[in-house]
């Protein structure tokens, strides 16, 4: 019993970032932006976290430093996409890939630094609570976080008036400007805060889910997070869920090795692409499925005048 | 006014185009300038610096792999001053960027160059065939031909001594590895670092886990977490990066360094480094190149030669232990000691050695299969 607790601790833990990005992203796709710059944000957030840590010593003044790495590269982003319309494909592509090299740039003196060691966090009385306790209640603030964040952010979308507004200007921005809505400020918020997010998982990742800096290391993290908004379906709780269940893969397969039991690794790898393409050929070939669920002007450039 | 914009516009690319046009071809014809000067002012007093080129797979900063042979240039230089003039390009992967990496060396006048992965092996052999004045030597392979030589160290040996440590130091009698790539080599280390183990502890069994990458640390803390997962309490890696021993530190468990001393990096965790200096071998070579004695051909050294060694020894390790590795040492020192001596059987039963055999170079170089006491089955492509 003891190692399915521990399994299910580690995949938690593997899905947090995962989650976080990708509800970044989810709210950058809901008013109508692709920022495929994921990847690169993850990276710049990552050296911009772990280099605070090392200087101040604090965790979390190092994901506000992440965060705020990220916001900045999606204000620039949001500039070029919605102000000057440049083509969101291309750009988040560039973004990411300046990401992959600017971040390796900055961080060489960063590469062989540590943090001091941590004090696990654990809630107090639930984590005695045999198996479970080990499982679930000790696991660092940021996965709790992940999951109220999951909540909030359902919440905010489809209760709250503003999530209406965001949600209206991703199905239709015309209809918004014509109602009087501002919709490239409330676009460049949406990006700006989704930038945050994916800025905030890419701290999380080299301060404490792989405590050091090394060139690349999100290794792909921002590309499975922009598969997992898609096979979520634009679902908050299902941004959750796809995240531990991505995470969880990879600590199976790990866990399968060790039993034993061989399990090709590349096959698992590319395991989340596979199911994203699956739910993208699936909802395609219903209308109405894509009608209630992908934001209708995902991706196209809006002009205020025309 | 668009109109004059765009002509504008036209006008100032063609002009960067033709600055950046020239620009390139200028720095083209600036390169072989000065060497034709130095040829011209041959009769000098004093002979040239012998340039030593080294290509490297990760970043110096890897605090690993990498890190090790950067550390041994530095000791060359050290020893030889400005006799040698030594030149590094680090993360090349690799492939086909090797080839063209090694070919700029070449051109640069490097009349020496080290290539430091196994991935570099075609790609180096291609250019030797083509540079015959220049004199080449690539780790870890197994092709050579008249310009171009192999040098490996025993990594075996530091996995063996590390695992005697890990024998002594487990509770739970399970030993974790995180295994790279499946080849010979990394096979060889795990079964070293299991015998090792249970020449002090009968008992032990090693859970392996492959994370097909050399440097990839967050997929070597994933790997090392579920080797704790599953009860083991000592962990061991065949990767690149200190990542494993960091995450045996949070745990609370032990671990330890692989390729240079990591134990700043786990203070608490840290049992020992198993640790290549590849000193004495770039001196050997550099010796070989200035007294004209450099023939090819292939060495494999180990602690006897002062190349693999367990440092760092933590102090947590019982005394009966530190004096099991001193004798060790010594055996492998004076010869009376060897890793792969019989009787040692597969983990099928079968035997593979009978008692006191000693595998010689190619038995070693052929092991694709896991000693009694490992779990799991060698991934396909081993």
């Amino acid at each position: 019993m003891e190692p399915i607790a521990l399994l299910l601790a580690a995949t938690l833990n593997a899905g947090t970032a995962l989650a976080i990005a990708g509800l970044g992203l989810l709210i950058n796709e809901k008013c109508g932006i692709v920022n495929l710059g994921a990847e690169g944000i993850m990276l710049i957030a990552a050296i911009a976290g772990f280099a605070t840590v090392v200087h101040t010593d604090n965790d979390w003044v190092g994901f506000a430093a992440g965060m705020g790495a990220g916001a900045l590269l999606a204000l620039v982003f949001g500039w070029l996409v919605i102000w000057l319309n440049t083509n969101q494909y291309a750009t988040g592509l560039a973004l990411s890939m300046f990401g992959a090299g600017f971040s390796a740039f900055v961080g060489i003196r960063y590469v062989q630094e540590k943090l001091p060691a941590r004090e696990q966090f654990a809630i107090p009385w639930l984590a005695d609570i045999p198996l479970a306790g080990a499982a679930l209640f000790k696991q660092h603030p940021m996965v709790y976080i992940a999951i109220a964040l999951t909540f909030a952010m359902a919440w905010f979308l489809y209760r709250s008036r503003t999530g209406l507004v965001l949600r209206s200007i991703g199905e239709s921005p015309e209809s918004a400007h014509a109602l009087g809505y501002r919709v490239r400020w409330i676009r460049l918020a949406c990006v700006v805060a989704g930038g945050a997010l994916c800025g905030l998982a890419g701290a999380y990742i080299s301060v404490i889910y792989t405590p050091l800096w090394v060139e690349g290391m999100t290794a792909g993290k921002g590309w499975i997070t922009l598969a997992l908004t898609t096979f979520a379906t634009w679902r908050p709780g299902r941004v959750l869920l796809g995240a531990y269940l991505f995470g969880g893969v990879t600590m199976l397969q790990f866990h399968l090795q060790g039993m034993g039991v061989q399990v090709a690794s590349q096959l698992l790898t590319m395991l989340p692409y596979v199911a994203t393409i699956v739910v993208l050929a699936l909802i395609s070939r219903n209308p109405t499925w894509i009608r209630v669920n992908m934001p209708a002007s995902l991706g196209k450039p809006f002009y205020p005048g025309a | 006014m668009i109109d004059l914009n765009k002509r504008w516009w036209l006008r100032a690319i063609a002009c960067a185009a033709v600055a950046s046009v020239a620009l390139v071809a200028g720095c083209g014809k600036e390169e072989p300038k000065p060497a034709a000067k130095a040829a011209e002012a041959a009769p000098a007093p004093k002979p040239d610096p012998l340039k030593i080129g080294f290509m490297y797979v990760g970043p110096v900063g890897d605090a690993g792999w990498t890190f090790a042979h950067d550390n041994a240039r530095k000791a060359l230089e050290a020893e030889f001053g400005d006799k040698v003039k030594t030149t590094i390009v680090e993360s090349v992967p690799e492939g086909p960027d090797a080839e063209r990496v090694i070919r700029d060396l070449a051109d640069q006048g490097h009349k020496l160059i080290f290539a430091t992965s196994f991935g570099y092996m075609e790609q180096m052999l291609k250019v030797a065939e083509t540079k015959k004045e220049i004199r080449f030597e690539h780790a870890t392979g197994y092709k050579s031909s008249e310009n171009m030589r192999t040098y490996d160290s025993r990594t075996y040996e530091g996995a063996y001594m590390a695992g005697v440590i890990a024998g002594a130091m487990t509770k739970t009698n399970t030993l974790g590895v995180v295994a790279s790539i499946p080849i010979p080599e990394v096979i060889r280390n795990i079964n070293s670092f299991t015998l090792g183990a249970q020449s002090v502890n009968p008992k032990v069994k090693t859970k392996v886990v492959w994370v097909n990458k050399w440097f990839d640390p967050p997929k070597e803390s994933e790997g090392a977490q579920s080797l704790l997962n599953q009860g083991a309490d000592v962990l061991f890696q065949n990767t690149d990066s200190s990542a494993v021993l960091q995450t045996a530190e949070k745990a609370g468990k032990f671990a330890f360094g692989w390729d240079s001393d990591m134990s700043k990096f786990g203070p608490t965790a840290h049992l020992a480094s198993a640790v290549i200096n590849w000193a004495p071998y770039y001196k050997k070579a550099t010796k070989d190149m200035l007294d004209n004695t450099w023939q090819t051909g292939g060495v494999w050294w180990g602690h006897k030669e002062g190349v693999i060694d367990l440092v760092a020894v933590s102090d947590k390790i019982p005394e009966a232990t530190r004096k099991r590795i001193d004798e060790i040492k010594a055996g492998l020192k004076e010869g009376t000691f060897t890793v792969w001596k019989g009787p040692i059987k597969g983990q099928d039963g079968k035997k593979r050695l009978a008692k006191d055999q000693v595998a010689d170079d190619k038995f070693m170089h052929d092991i694709k299969w896991y000693v009694q006491g490992v779990e799991g089955k060698v991934p396909a492509g081993g």
